[in-house]
C-alpha cells in the first residue's frame, strides 16, 4: 500500500510572468502494481515522486509504504534518501558517466532490505537485454540502452517501490514500444511495484492499474484506470483531443488471414489489429471520441468493421463547432465527438437509438497493454 | 650544469611549493565544495575573503602572517608551545605563505569543476542507497578530478613564484627560506651578480614552463577521458 498525503508550497519565482506561488496538494492511496501519476507537464508530478524518494521535503503531511512511514511532519520523521529503499528511474537515465554499465548496475546492488530477497543480477540483465553491454562505457550507449540500464540499476538496488519519471520521454517510437513491453515484464516477472509518471494517455492506459490525476498541483482523483478514464467529470483532464472511452476486453479470436483480432466486452464485440495479444488475455482498448462516428440507421457498403448500438445519454453542446455526444452501450458510456452541424442535420435527441461506427484500425495500439 | 648552491635553491623551492600544495589541498577542496554545493548565510563574504590574497598586496599578507604566526603571534605561540611547529624564519613559513597566496587559485579551479558535476547524478546515487560521503567519493570527486588536479598544479606553479608574502614573513635566509625568486632578488642587490641572475632566471623559466606544460597535458588527458565517458566540463 502506497499512502501519500502531502502539501508543499513553492514561493513564486522572481521574474516569472505568473507571480502566484505554486502549491502541491497530493493525497492518494493505492495498492496497485502500477500506479500512474497523470497530468500535464508542470502539474507537479515530478515533485510528488521526488517527495516519495526524499529528494524534496514536503511542508506537511505523511508518506508511508506498506505501513512503514518514510515521512511524517507531525512526528517530525524524515527518512534520508538513501535509507528509503525507493528505486528511481529518471527521465534522462542519469547513468554515472565515469563508470561502465556493470559498475552502474552494481552501484546500489549491495543495499539489502530486511525481508526482501534480492533479484539475481543475471535475471535482470537478461530480462532487460543488457547482458551484452556490461563492459561498455555508459556514455557510449544509445538512448534506449541507457534507459534499460537505468531500470536495471534501480531494480538491482532492491527497492520496495520503483519510481519512473517519464522514462520514455527521450526515446523514439520504436524504443518506446520496446521499453513499455520491458516495463510490463518487470511488473509481471519480478513483481516490482511501480509509480509511473507520465503525460501520455497511451502509456498510462496501457500500464497503470490505478491512476492519480493531477491538475495544477492538486491530485483531483485517484481510482482504477478504467474508472478514471470513463468518468465524465474528469474528461477535461483526461485529454480533450485524446479523450475517449477505455474498455477492458478479452481477446477471443485471431484472424490470421487479415491480421485482425476479435475482442469481447459486455457491450459487444469489436475487431482490431492485435495478433500479438494471446487469446484469452485481458486488454484495455482505448477509443478516442473523435474516432467514433454516429449514424441513425445501420449503414451498408461501408469500410467500417465495428458497428455498435446504443442510446444517447447526453450531449455537451458548448456552441462551438464540436458537440460531444455520450452514448450508452450496455452499462458503459462511450463519448463521440461530432460537428454541431451533423448533430442538427441528424436531429439527434437524448434517448435516441444510434449506431456507433469505429474503424478497426482506429484503436490506439500503443495503449493496448495486456497481462501475460 | 648547476652549482651546489643552485641545486639547494631549486630543491628548496620545490619542497616549499610541494608542501604548500599538500597543506592547502584538503582545505581548498572543502571550501570549494561548500561554495559549489551549499548555501549559507554570509556565503558571499566567505567567498570574498577567500579571494583576498588574489587582490591584496602580497606584502600585506606577509605582514599579517608575521603578526599571526610569528614567534610572538597568537597562532605562532600556540603551534610552537603545543605542537613544536615553528613558521617564523623557517622553510615551513615559506610554504605557509605560498599556500595562502595560491589558495584562491586552487579553490577556484576546484569549485568550477565541482559545479560542473550535475547534482542530479548525486541524487541518483543517493536513491541507490549511497550516503553523502560515498556519493562524494564515488561520483562527485571522480567526475571533478580534472579540475581538481588543475587546481593543484596552478597552486604549485604559483608557489614557485611566490615572493612578496614570503620575504615579508620569513625573510631571505639562504638554505632556509631563500627560494628562487628570493635568491634572484638577493643577487640583484649585490654588484656583479648578473651572470648568476641570468642562470637562475633561466631555471625559473624552465620550472614554470614544465609545470604549466604538465598541467596542460594532464588536463587534456583527463578531459579526453572525461569526454569519452561524457564527464563534466573542465575548469
Amino acid at each position: 500500500m502506497i499512502d501519500v498525503d502531502i502539501e508543499k508550497s513553492f514561493p513564486a519565482r522572481r521574474g516569472e510572468a505568473d507571480a502566484s506561488s505554486r502549491r502541491i496538494v497530493a493525497k492518494f492511496k493505492s495498492d496497485a502494481r502500477i500506479i500512474a501519476l497523470f497530468g500535464k507537464s508542470g502539474s507537479g508530478k515530478t515533485t510528488i515522486v521526488n517527495a516519495i524518494a526524499g529528494l524534496v521535503t514536503p511542508d506537511r503531511g505523511r508518506i508511508a509504504i506498506d505501513h512503514e512511514v518514510l515521512f511524517d511532519s507531525s512526528g517530525a520523521l524524515n527518512r534520508s534518501v538513501e535509507s528509503r529503499g525507493i528505486g528511481y528511474v529518471f527521465q534522462d537515465g542519469l547513468l554515472f558517466p565515469h563508470l561502465t554499465v556493470k559498475q552502474n548496475l552494481l552501484y546500489g546492488a549491495n543495499r539489502a532490505f530486511a525481508g526482501r530477497s534480492s533479484v539475481p543480477v543475471e535475471q535482470v540483465t537478461e530480462l532487460l537485454g543488457i547482458d551484452k553491454l556490461l563492459s561498455r562505457a555508459s556514455p557510449t550507449l544509445s538512448g534506449g540502452e541507457k534507459q534499460r540500464v537505468a531500470i536495471g540499476r534501480a531494480l538491482l538496488s532492491n527497492p520496495r517501490v520503483l519510481l519512473m519519471d517519464e522514462p520514455l520521454a527521450s526515446l523514439d517510437a520504436a524504443r518506446r514500444a520496446e521499453t513499455l513491453r520491458l516495463i510490463e515484464r518487470v511488473r509481471d516477472e519480478l513483481g516490482v511495484r511501480i509509480i509511473y509518471v507520465s503525460h501520455s494517455i497511451g502509456e498510462v492506459t496501457r500500464l497503470a492499474d490505478d491512476v492519480a490525476i493531477l491538475n495544477e498541483g492538486h491530485v483531483i482523483a485517484c481510482d482504477h484506470t478504467e474508472t478514471i478514464f470513463n468518468r465524465a467529470d474528469l474528461r477535461p483532464f483526461t485529454g480533450r483531443y485524446e479523450g475517449g472511452a477505455l474498455i477492458e476486453a478479452t481477446a477471443v479470436a485471431h484472424d490470421h488471414e487479415y491480421f485482425l483480432t476479435r475482442f469481447s466486452f459486455e457491450g459487444g464485440d469489436v475487431v482490431a489489429p492485435g495478433l500479438e495479444v494471446p487469446l484469452g488475455s485481458r486488454v484495455r482498448l482505448r477509443i478516442r471520441a473523435r474516432d467514433v462516428t454516429l449514424a441513425t440507421e445501420r449503414p451498408r457498403g461501408i469500410s467500417i468493421r465495428n458497428i455498435l448500438t446504443g442510446s444517447i445519454v447526453s450531449m455537451d453542446d458548448r456552441g462551438g463547432a464540436i458537440v460531444e455526444v455520450i452514448v450508452r452501450i450496455g452499462s458503459r458510456d462511450m463519448p463521440s465527438r461530432i460537428s454541431r452541424q451533423s448533430r442538427d442535420e441528424l436531429q439527434l435527441t437524448t434517448g435516441q437509438q444510434v449506431y456507433l461506427l469505429v474503424k478497426a484500425i482506429a484503436f490506439d495500439k500503443r495503449s493496448m497493454g495486456y497481462t501475460a | 650544469m648547476l652549482t651546489a648552491e643552485e641545486i639547494e635553491i631549486v630543491s628548496l623551492s620545490l619542497r616549499v611549493a610541494m608542501a604548500s600544495v599538500i597543506l592547502s589541498a584538503p582545505l581548498a577542496l572543502a571550501c570549494a565544495y561548500l561554495l559549489a554545493r551549499t548555501d549559507f548565510f554570509g556565503k558571499s563574504v566567505f567567498d570574498a575573503l577567500l579571494h583576498l590574497p588574489l587582490v591584496l598586496p602580497p606584502v600585506v599578507i606577509g605582514y599579517a602572517l608575521l603578526l599571526l604566526f610569528g614567534t610572538q603571534g597568537p597562532m605562532g605561540r600556540l603551534l610552537n608551545d603545543g605542537f613544536g611547529i615553528t613558521f617564523a624564519f623557517r622553510w615551513t613559513g615559506a610554504a605557509l605563505a605560498a599556500a595562502v597566496m595560491g589558495f584562491p587559485l586552487m579553490v577556484r579551479a576546484m569549485r568550477l569543476s565541482l559545479e560542473a558535476v550535475s547534482p542530479k547524478l548525486e541524487m541518483a546515487a543517493r536513491t541507490l542507497g549511497a550516503s553523502r560521503i560515498r556519493v562524494f567519493l564515488t561520483i562527485t570527486l571522480p567526475l571533478a578530478l580534472p579540475g581538481v588536479v588543475v587546481g593543484l598544479l596552478l597552486a604549485f606553479a604559483r608557489s614557485l613564484g611566490e615572493f612578496g608574502a614570503t620575504i615579508t614573513f620569513v625573510s631571505n635566509i639562504p638554505g632556509e627560506t631563500q627560494t628562487l625568486p628570493l635568491a634572484i632578488y638577493g643577487l640583484t642587490q649585490t654588484p656583479g651578480g648578473d651572470a648568476a641572475i641570468l642562470r637562475l632566471c633561466a631555471i625559473s623559466v624552465a620550472l614554470s614552463l614544465i609545470s604549466l606544460i604538465a598541467s596542460e597535458w594532464i588536463a587534456r588527458r583527463m578531459q579526453t577521458r572525461a569526454q569519452l565517458s561524457g564527464g563534466g566540463a573542465l575548469a
